[in-house]
């Protein structure tokens, strides 16, 4: 088949007075992982039971792999994959039941396409008796992908995969995504967390219903480029309370260790160096999440 | 009834355990941890999922009685004084802490009253509170209709509506936008500024960067403990994301 993975354009939803998406157009290329981020609340999950037929549009228009997600629904049930966020496992199924469930939900059985899922499936075998809910936070994210894989779908949805797993659990999954990625499956993953786009090829950032930046990572980077001071000093708390109160400053906030210091222009932040206290200041390059800062504290003066 | 114990006397350790540890059965959950907490201290509390952390935390908060060793909050020892220890405590945990179905003036009041405060001085902190966090119409609105930042910054300043000397925050700021998180880092800040000691857990390893030291417990032990910028330093690791993974990937408990 060709064609693009997704093609949206202008979706809207709204739940009473709530406007979940605002006109939200997304073009997912095959074999890519494509990044939705943002906060809750942002419509990543709207988006996500529009584009899986889960839900209908209030309007604008939408295609997965070709088909229309209105008049098509069928045939996207059957070639999408789809590990929503807060459920998809039976806790009181064992490992092993739930797959076979999935399995026969789509009339097949797990040996149809176990190969598909071996590599993954081989990681919690040894726990293919236990229930489901017994499972670590990590062990039950491979399951569910299991699951979401059984039926040998064409497209990958994955609402919020990673959220409440720990740090190793995380990094081994998305290296599993990106063995997916590599047999030729596109996938579109939605994430809280800023740090995982890197390991996406593109991303949107989304906010309240709409997406505010599109594209690879370094491209998105680039576009926002921006003089950015890292300042550390004994007591961060009182020390952002001095920086604020700065000429020249335009925006000052917590990050980690560090202060992060936006200045107007023309100014170049030396007299930062000399207040009390401080330790270390520097300029360094964004990333990802001081653009977010930025963009969103744009949309805020509006 | 014993007064505070001796040891926090000496020093203003707020938190201190002394080969903590629990037994379920044959399997240690928390094996013989040690480790303080000192006064205005924002401690990390690290850990991948089962090592131990939340069983830990249970303990601290006199939730659950010690096999072996001991500890102390707030001057109360956990196992003996439990009830003392609840008191000078506040919790928070991103899965439940607030009552959605009422409105933010009556979760207030129901945590202030079970927390022990007078009606004139739950009426004082409300106006305190709803001052502080810019509330005015939203105080007589139900908790759900809030924005998701809006609620964590209630949930934290009604688990500290009682001034505690130590608050816990079990996985705090999950999932909101990258500005309501620093604003509510910000209160943490100031709260710890204010003398509370702050006791996180976290599976968030950039939020581990705003802690002043952190400890990682793998398979009930604690396997390293320091400032953010020395554990960086000690495995030679760009961040604390790394730091973890180079300890928690050894783990062996499943």
């Amino acid at each position: 088949m060709s064609g693009a993975a997704i093609h949206a354009e202008g979706l809207c939803k709204s739940f009473g007075r709530v406007k979940a998406l605002d006109g939200v157009s997304v073009d997912v290329e095959r074999g890519e992982i494509y990044g939705l981020i943002g906060p809750d609340g942002a419509g990543k999950t709207t988006l996500f039971r529009i584009l899986t037929t889960l839900l209908l549009p209030d309007s604008g228009s939408a295609t997965v792999c070709g088909a229309d997600i209105v008049t098509r629904y069928r045939s996207i049930r059957r070639m999408a994959g789809y590990m929503p966020g807060r459920f998809s496992l039976y806790p009181d199924l064992s490992v092993e039941e739930n797959l076979t469930f999935y399995a026969s939900l789509f009339g097949g059985k797990v040996s149809d396409n176990f190969g598909m899922i071996e590599p993954i499936y081989s990681q919690i075998a040894p726990f293919s008796k236990r229930k489901a809910a017994a499972l670590s936070g990590g062990m039950k994210q491979k399951l569910a992908l299991c699951c979401a894989l059984i039926h040998q779908p064409e497209i990958l949805f994955l609402d919020e995969p990673t959220t409440g797993v720990d740090a190793v659990s995380r990094k081994e999954f998305w290296d599993i995504l990106s063995d997916i990625k590599c047999k030729g499956m596109p996938i579109i993953v939605s994430t809280p967390y800023m740090d995982e786009a890197s390991r996406c090829d593109r991303i949107s950032l989304m906010d309240s219903g709409r997406i505010i930046e599109t594209g690879a990572l370094r491209e998105i980077l680039d576009r926002n480029m921006m003089p950015l001071l890292a300042v550390r000093g004994e007591n961060n708390y009182t020390l952002l309370q001095q920086v604020r109160g700065e000429a020249g400053v335009e925006q000052a906030y917590l990050f980690g260790e560090y202060i992060h210091v936006f200045l107007k222009e023309g100014y170049d932040g030396r007299a930062l160096s000399s207040l009390p206290g401080i330790i270390e200041a520097g300029s360094i390059m964004p990333n990802i999440e001081d653009v977010f800062i930025k963009i969103l504290g744009k949309g805020n003066e509006r | 009834m014993r007064g505070k114990m001796e040891d926090s006397c000496k020093s203003e350790a707020v938190i201190s355990a002394d080969r903590l540890t629990k037994r379920f059965g044959d399997f240690t959950a928390v094996d013989a941890i040690s480790f303080s907490v000192a006064r205005g201290e924002i401690f990390g509390f690290l850990g991948a999922n089962g090592a131990g952390k939340s069983t830990a935390m249970r303990m601290l908060c006199g939730l659950s009685k010690p096999t072996a060793g001991k500890a102390s909050v707030a001057g109360y020892d956990v196992a003996r004084q439990s009830e003392q220890v609840k008191r000078h405590i506040g919790y928070m945990s991103q899965k439940f802490s607030l009552y959605n179905e009422m409105t933010v003036r009556q979760n207030i009041a129901l945590f202030a009253g079970i927390y022990g405060l007078r009606r004139r001085e739950i009426e004082e902190r409300c106006a305190t509170l709803a001052a502080s966090l810019d509330f005015t119409a939203e105080m007589d609105m139900p908790v759900s209709v809030l924005p998701l930042g809006q609620q964590q910054k209630l949930a934290f300043s009604v688990a500290t509506i009682h001034r505690p000397d130590v608050v816990f925050l079990d996985e705090p700021t999950g999932g909101v936008d990258p500005i309501t998180r620093r604003q509510f880092w910000e209160l943490i800040y100031r709260t710890a500024a204010g003398g509370t000691t702050v006791f996180v857990t976290t599976h968030y390893m950039d939020e581990a960067e705003y802690c002043q030291r952190v400890s990682i417990m793998v398979d009930g032990c604690i396997k390293a403990m320091g400032t953010p910028a020395e554990l960086k330093r000690e495995y030679g690791a760009a961040d604390m994301d790394e730091v973890f993974r180079c300890l928690a990937s050894r783990a062996s408990r499943q």
